[in-house]
């Protein structure tokens, strides 16, 4: 019998440990189910990731000197992942958190999980080290038992530590020998009680946070490899502009320059020196002549432009019943602009070619996907590309980052031997990045005599919120150059998690309800995936307009929520933010806002309670407070989740009140700080209350994005309820509030 | 020419329109002054210079002779943080954590001229720098804890959890 086997045998509870060791590939931790597919003891589906990348030791690594290694395909985002996942670890392992070390998404290192997206990584990658860690702990267990001669629960673990009833010892280190841990998991794993927890559910020091407060290497932006030159890209005036031509002479004279690159509309050049490449940028952008395409839609027209598009239908929900008897029917239509990411540093990345190989240091969210699309574009075979995640600024969602790693590989690429380090431009970002797409909702609700909501019926237009990579045409450099490869072919994202959809089946009691999606696969303006993609509007649309069903059927805004709630955990986030808010002292008119939503209707639960002032002569919304309640099942770090949370918070609340990307019929005109405001420190609440609701034992549910649709549908409830006026269009900004209450 | 850098003269072989920034990061190899936006308007870059808040994406060295510009780096080590890098660890004042070097230098050139300032001074001092994760409540919380402000009921509700 192979050690294979009689380890899955402890595992399963069916076998003693047998250790003896066959030699096995390279690359454990990328071995994935399809070299032992069709496995017999693999009943029933593995939990989190382990269902791809089932071996221990894709997962979890011992060595014999006792240190733990933790992989994870999930990146680090700025979300507090790295701490989250080592808490799980290390309270499943029985190893000090400050011992463990942790390697994030590689494609040469990791297993393949996709992209960090979503509020995924918890339940992914965060369930696979859970379990795996609890087997790991099982199989240790069992060797020490085996070796003391004692059977496996008389053996207690602690701090690496295998403890035997006589106090004989042996630590972790000792326990294993080569190739322990490259055993396929089980689907059930010996897990600790909720209650015997340490290190889960308590609030944990994030492991990133002091060399990002004194100045230590922290981001992709911070590498510096030997010999490493800088690059800034060219990028056209506008979608789909033409170079022309353009005169490189002068440049290439300039102090420092290496190289202007340029590959049909790519163009780009290589400095030593950072200033010096910025210098020769600025000069090369003015010697370029680029042809221009007046090609987009009139801004003032956004909504009527969307619904005017072809459009494919996706049907959501279709339970409507006919002649349901309404006292009082409502409509409303809402509307969301382009919206950017907008992270403070403009996206960057490394690549270096050796050889036949490149490598790229990237804030990808998709290492894997990113290193396809790169390898796609390059024209060679993928196991040429290796994709590194190095920590980049805050991205919610996908902004530049790939692209920027597609320009340092395309520069690379002409370069051999020298790293290049590119770094867009604030401009340029702006600019570039794929925003949120533009939407438009629109609903009709009927209510009964007694104020209940009798019939439902929701359409939403919109474009996808994904056109990540996915093949190399999702990369800008990709597109310019002189053999170009086109844009992936725009796809509605399934449900039940959806796209433009998401969350626009609304969590509440409705006998009789239409949800409808229409796809509109023409964009406009570039878009992808910004944090929370459309459950942002969709929980916009549907939390206004249960306001606005609250206002006709004389019902108080929490109360006509619960009445057709029977979940009872959202009504426990919905009570909790109620409670904590002080809305029993609720009155009309004092401009307070409620808004709940259960995230993808999956994931965390979250309700959020907001105060504003608005300076009627001004137009100017203040968000005073917020007070927020979340139920993100086990909570792993509850500082982690209330850290999200307000952010979401915030974030929502400037994308609510101010943001908005501006076009006129060639050009993005919202290309810097000035002409796309967000939030300032003048505009910062008074206070923002998260209240995490842990649910020792049960499923991670992702929380990153909660918070972000509840947010914006109570900031905009409190305005109306403080105006007297709805505002259904986002942004909600001064001149809008100004115009609509005339003042 | 000759820059003062966190209590250092160094020898800098630059153009001198070069921004202090650039010689920053890319001569001196110190990650904390952040290209954010190479325009005055995000604040990433912040570092001080003497004792004022300053955009170093935007000041050429030519102006810097003989004056002493102090980065993040210069405040404190992740071993042995300074008081105002204590309090955002403290805090937890960090999401993505990119702004975070620029708050802290505003605040350190906030707290040397006014060592108890009122939340409002402290949300003034910070207006020019901007966080897109929403760490702002935080961040206030840091500067005020390193200032020793007593804090109200209010601010400190965040606590509860």
């Amino acid at each position: 019998m192979s050690a294979h086997l009689t380890r899955r045998g402890v595992l399963a509870g069916t076998g003693a440990l047998v250790v003896s060791f066959s030699s096995l590939g390279q690359l454990l931790a990328q071995e994935g189910t399809g070299a032992q597919s069709g496995s017999p003891a693999n009943a029933g589906p593995l939990p989190g990731s382990l269902e791809k990348f089932p071996f221990l030791d894709s997962w979890i690594r011992i060595e014999a000197d006792g240190s733990v290694t933790v992989f994870t395909g999930k990146a680090e985002l700025g979300q507090g992942i790295k701490t989250a996942l080592l808490q799980v670890a290390a309270e499943e392992l029985d190893v000090p958190f400050s011992a463990l070390k942790l390697v994030t998404a590689d494609t040469a290192r990791t297993a393949n999980e996709g992209f960090t997206a979503g509020s995924h990584s918890m339940q992914d990658s965060g369930v696979a080290i859970m379990h795996a860690a609890a087997q790991a702990r099982a199989l240790l267990i069992a060797e020490a038992a085996r070796k003391f001669g004692v059977s496996p629960d008389q053996i207690k673990t602690e701090s690496g530590v295998a403890h035997a009833p006589d106090g004989r010892t042996l630590r972790y280190g000792e326990l294993v020998s080569d190739q322990f841990l490259h055993v396929e998991a089980q689907p059930q794993s010996p897990l600790k009680d909720a209650k015997d927890f340490t290190i889960v559910g308590r609030p944990q020091q994030r492991v990133d946070i002091p060399a990002k407060v004194t100045g230590g290497e922290a981001y992709v932006q911070d590498l510096r490899l030997p010999g490493m030159v800088h690059a800034r890209v060219v990028r056209p005036p506008s979608y789909g502009a033409k170079l022309d031509s353009v005169d490189t002479s002068e440049i290439e004279k300039m102090p420092g320059v290496v190289k202007v690159v340029r590959d049909g509309d790519f163009l780009a050049v290589v400095a030593k020196r950072e200033y010096q490449a910025i210098k020769a940028m600025r000069k090369l952008a003015a010697a370029a002549h680029w042809q221009e395409q007046a090609r987009l839609p009139k801004q003032a027209d956004l909504a009527q432009m969307i619904l005017g598009l072809p459009a494919r239908d996706v049907p959501n929900l279709d339970r409507r019943q006919p002649n349901v008897a309404a006292a009082k029917k409502l409509e409303a239509t809402y509307t969301r602009p382009y919206q950017m990411h907008g992270s403070i540093g403009p996206s960057c990345a490394v690549a270096r070619r050796d050889g036949d190989q490149i490598t790229v240091w990237t804030h990808t969210q998709g290492v894997f996907p990113d290193r396809d699309a790169i390898a796609g574009m390059l024209r060679v075979p993928k196991e040429n590309v290796r994709c590194i995640h190095v920590e980049g600024s805050g991205c919610y969602g996908h902004n530049g980052a790939d692209d920027a790693a597609g320009d340092a590989a395309v520069i690379a690429q002409a370069l051999p031997g020298m790293p290049v380090r590119v770094q867009w431009m604030r401009e340029q970002e702006h600019a570039w990045e794929p925003y949120g797409p533009a939407m438009v909702t629109k609903v009709s609700a009927a209510l009964d005599q007694a104020g209940t909501i009798v019939d439902w019926n929701y359409e939403v237009w919109s474009n996808t919120h994904s056109m990540r990579p996915g093949g190399p045409g999702a990369l800008l450099a990709a597109q310019s150059l002189a053999q170009p490869f086109a844009p992936p072919e725009p796809k509605p994202l399934p449900l039940p998690e959806g796209g433009g959809d998401r969350n626009a089946i609304p969590l509440y009691r409705l006998p009789s309800a239409r949800v409808l999606y229409h796809f509109v696969p023409d964009m406009p303006l570039r878009i992808s995936a910004l944090r929370a993609l459309g459950a942002y509007a969709n929980v916009f649309s549907i939390e206004s307009f249960m306001d606005e069903l609250a206002a006709a059927a004389g019902a108080d805004p929490v109360e006509f929520r619960l009445k057709h709630l029977d979940d009872a955990r959202a009504r426990d986030v919905i009570t909790t933010a109620a409670e904590r808010f002080g809305w029993s002292s609720y009155r009309p008119g004092a401009g307070r806002g409620f808004a709940f939503a259960r995230y993808k209707n999956l994931a965390a639960y979250c309700a959020v309670a907001a105060e504003v002032a608005v300076e009627r002569e001004t137009g100017r919304v203040r968000l005073v407070r917020a007070v927020a309640a979340i139920d993100s099942g086990q909570a792993v770090n509850p500082d982690g989740i209330a850290n999200q949370t307000e952010g979401a918070i915030l974030q929502s609340a400037s994308w609510t009140l101010y943001e908005n990307v501006t076009f006129d019929d060639t050009r993005i005109t919202s290309i810097d700080w000035s002409t796309y405001p967000i939030l300032r420190f003048d505009a910062v609440p008074d206070s923002i209350d998260v209240h995490v609701i842990d649910r020792p034992g049960q499923p991670l549910l992702g929380s990153g994005e909660a918070g972000q649709g509840p947010a914006a549908a109570a900031v905009a409830n409190a305005v109306a309820d403080a105006t007297g006026h709805r505002f259904r269009d986002l942004p909600l900004t001064r001149r809008r509030i100004k115009q609509a209450l005339g003042v | 020419m000759k820059l003062n850098v966190n209590g250092r003269d160094h020898d800098v072989d630059a153009e001198p329109d070069t921004p202090l920034l650039y010689v920053l990061r890319d001569h001196l190899e110190l990650n904390g002054a952040k290209f954010g936006c190479g325009l005055g308007q995000c604040g990433a870059c912040t570092v001080m210079v003497d004792d004022q808040a300053v955009f170093s994406c935007l000041v050429p060295i030519l102006l810097l002779e003989g004056r002493r510009v102090t980065t993040v780096e210069g405040l404190g080590s992740a071993d042995n943080p300074n008081p105002l890098q204590k309090a955002f660890i403290e805090e937890q004042a960090a999401q993505c954590g990119y702004c975070i070097a620029g708050m802290i230098m505003r605040a350190q050139a906030l707290l040397r001229r006014n060592p108890s300032p009122s939340r409002e001074e402290i949300r003034t001092a910070l207006e020019p720098n901007l966080c897109r994760c929403g760490t702002h409540m935080r961040i206030l919380r840091a500067v005020e804890r390193a200032a020793g402000v007593k804090r109200t009921a209010e601010v400190g509700a965040g606590e509860q959890r």
